[in-house]
């Protein structure tokens, strides 16, 4: 009897353990509800909590909190699901000031932070760290996508961003496989609403494509004066500027802009259809890429959780490494800075069924990677 | 630079000028009549533009929206001063700003709970869609100019109304002795709530024209109300005529300054640095140039008569 009790409880355990570790595992969400750029900050949160949602894993929890846009606040906020909510992985800040501010201490106090979204290159070469994990791209990628681009079909460019460090990043990771003139480069302000002085200014250069790096409703704001200036040089920049969160406010004005993205709602795989229905059942509207990016944020957290605990440092490293999802966006794997080597793509922006959306036009980089691995010593 | 650039770049400032000074004249008009720093004005502002970009997406009409959305500024803001800010004239300014301030997270959260977070759709009317062109060879947006056209007939409306009417009259007795004209029976409890609800109205105008260029969405207001203040600090708190031209003022700097600095900079250093470097100082240009004016003006261009 004492022998079958005994048999019992290992077979129990065993099987416990087959289910992998079923260890709770505490997720702390910082990202923008609120402000300007709360589009953003609520698919990011959408996306993420589909994936959690779509595993049905009950060990697993997750506590939002809104950063406002501000530094100080997402800061204060970290400190606080650290040291007295125990987070175990930290994630969701869209805005690369945010990331600088919150990701290097969190890393410090032996915190996993995966990111949807901010990838500053600070972040990315020398500084890289083994618990910083960001699941989106290099800040650069998609810039350096549409210089590539650019390279086609354009000789003369105006490039445009705001003065930030991802502003900065865009124009570097542009500058980097561009090889024409560039008719000027400017820095605006960070929510800047309106481009009049700037649009004057790309009349007078004699440009002949104009690359604009401008999120959320800095994005909305340029395209709208854009479309009534009459300035008629293409206007072409990454995924985000029109991205599915501002498309329906532009309107009209953003048919035919060219853009890079690493995913779009076209895709033609099984996860990304999987993703699009899922995310159209649940909330009603389309995605943006912030809401695949932190879905896959998701996914990678949950495929590491499934087999390692989150307590032992490097095996939960080692796994999240492996990067054993299926991403919507097709390949996916990490590079050595643990930022991901993927496929970008070409889009136009087209109007389906009323809807203004994405299309894929070609493939621009094939497992494109970022130029700071090579300084990462991990 | 070429004459066509610095012409586009002068009215680029002169109907940003204008629009500021939309907000700036309600604002100036609360604190001078009232003494009250409201700074819910920009909240104001961005109910007009949801009540423009609401209406116009529903009747496909974006004049209706128009006219909505100064009702809409307009009752919001007799509301306001109706329910909470008659409460806070006789308090000091702190409690006024910690009032006003929780009234910008109410209209806030208010607008996300009606309206969601994305932003919402406003388009210029087709009247309005377009360029003309200027002489040099440029071309401008008609919406722009009629931007500039209606801030000049709200320049001179208010001129009007505050010169030439009754209203105005009292509102002048306001500014110069709140108490005195209470006492000779002026009702001045309703007067409050009729230029409450007038500097409303213009906000809600401003964000509805301007929502149709920008993006409608919640916090639009925040970002204009701190350009507001510097207006009305630079004009002299509680002078509309200080407003129109402080806001004219900055309007023009701070568009030539984002055109004109990072090419100055740019004598002295590559462009790739030049760019960050003089966009950061044409960032701060107009708080220098309001610093400059306080040291040689302390109250500002148009003091206000009393203290």
């Amino acid at each position: 009897m004492k022998n079958l009790l005994a048999a019992a409880t290992l077979a129990l355990s065993v099987s416990a353990s087959g289910l992998a570790f079923a260890e709770p595992l505490k997720i702390g969400m910082i990202t923008t509800l609120s402000g300007g750029g709360a589009g953003l900050g609520i698919d990011t949160r959408d996306g993420f909590m589909l994936a959690i949602k779509n595993s049905g894993n009950k060990d697993i929890t997750v506590v939002t909190e809104d950063d406002a846009q501000k530094p100080e606040l997402a800061v204060s906020i970290a400190d606080k699901m650290i040291q007295s909510d125990n987070v175990d992985v930290l994630t969701g800040i869209v805005w690369s000031n945010l990331l600088m501010a919150v990701a290097p201490g969190a890393v410090a106090q032996g915190k996993f932070y995966v990111s949807t979204n901010a990838a500053p290159a600070a972040l990315a070469g020398a500084n890289c760290n083994k618990l910083y994990f960001n699941a989106a791209y290099q800040n650069d990628n998609l810039h350096e996508a549409m210089g590539e681009y650019a390279n086609k079909a354009y000789k003369k460019m105006f490039i445009l961003a705001p003065n930030y460090p991802a502003g900065k990043d865009s124009l570097t990771g542009f500058k980097r496989y561009y090889k024409g003139e560039l008719a000027s480069e400017v820095y605006t302000q960070v929510g800047q609403t309106d481009y009049a002085a700037e649009i004057a200014q790309m009349r007078a250069s004699g440009a002949d494509g104009i690359f604009v790096f401008l999120p959320g409703g800095m994005g909305i704001a340029f395209m709208k004066q854009f479309a009534q200036s009459g300035v008629k040089i293409p206007v072409m920049g990454p995924g985000f500027s029109f991205s599915q969160d501002v498309l329906p406010a532009i309107g009209d004005a953003a048919l035919g802009a060219k853009a890079s993205g690493q995913w779009a709602p076209d895709f033609d795989n099984e996860a990304s259809k999987k993703f699009l229905a899922d995310f159209q059942t649940e909330y009603k509207r389309l995605p943006s890429i912030y809401a695949v990016q932190a879905y896959d944020a998701a996914q990678l957290i949950l495929s590491a959780a499934s087999k390692a605990s989150v307590k032992n440092a490097d095996a939960f490293r080692a796994e999240l490494l492996k990067a054993d999802i299926k991403s919507p966006r097709g390949n996916f794997k990490f590079n050595t800075n643990q930022h991901p080597i993927q496929d970008i793509y070409l889009t136009e922006v087209v109007k389906k069924d009323g809807v203004l959306t994405n299309k894929t036009v070609e493939k621009i980089f094939a497992d494109h990677g970022d130029a700071y691995a090579k300084d990462c010593k991990l | 630079m070429t004459l066509a650039l610095a012409l586009e770049q002068l009215l680029n400032g002169i109907q940003l000028g204008v629009m500021l000074f939309l907000m700036a004249a309600g604002l100036t008009l609360i604190f001078g009549v009232m003494g009250l720093i409201n700074l819910a004005h920009g909240s104001l502002y961005m109910v007009g533009a949801f009540a423009c970009a609401a209406v116009a997406a529903w009747t496909g009409s974006f004049w209706i929206g128009l006219v909505a959305s100064l009702i809409a500024a307009a009752a919001a803001g007799a509301i306001v001063e109706l329910v909470v800010v008659r409460r806070l004239y006789d308090r000091d300014h702190l409690d006024q700003v910690l009032a006003t301030f929780a009234l910008i997270l109410i209209f806030s959260e208010g607008t996300r709970w009606l309206f969601g977070s994305f932003p919402l759709y406003l388009d210029i009317p087709p009247l309005l869609q377009g360029a003309v062109s200027l002489p040099g060879g440029a071309e401008y947006p008609v919406y722009r100019f009629a931007i500039i056209a209606v801030g000049a007939a709200v320049a001179l409306g208010l001129y009007f109304l505050i010169s030439r009417t009754r209203l105005g009259m009292r509102i002048r007795a306001g500014e110069s002795d709140r108490e005195m004209i209470g006492a000779l029976g002026v009702d001045i409890r309703t007067l409050y709530t009729v230029v409450f609800a007038l500097g409303s109205a213009l906000a809600g105008l401003a964000g509805a024209m301007v929502g149709a260029l920008q993006s409608v969405q919640v916090g639009m207001g925040e970002p204009v109300l701190i350009l507001a203040f510097v207006v009305i600090v630079i004009g002299g708190i509680g002078s509309i005529k200080g407003a129109l031209l402080g806001a004219l003022l900055v309007g023009i700097v701070d568009t030539l300054g984002r055109l004109l600095l990072p090419q100055i900079v740019g004598l002295f250093m590559p462009l790739a640095q030049a760019g960050p470097i003089g966009g950061a100082i044409a960032s701060m240009l107009i708080y220098v140039v309001m610093a400059l004016i306080l040291a040689v003006k302390p109250r500002g261009l148009f003091p206000a008569a009393h203290g």
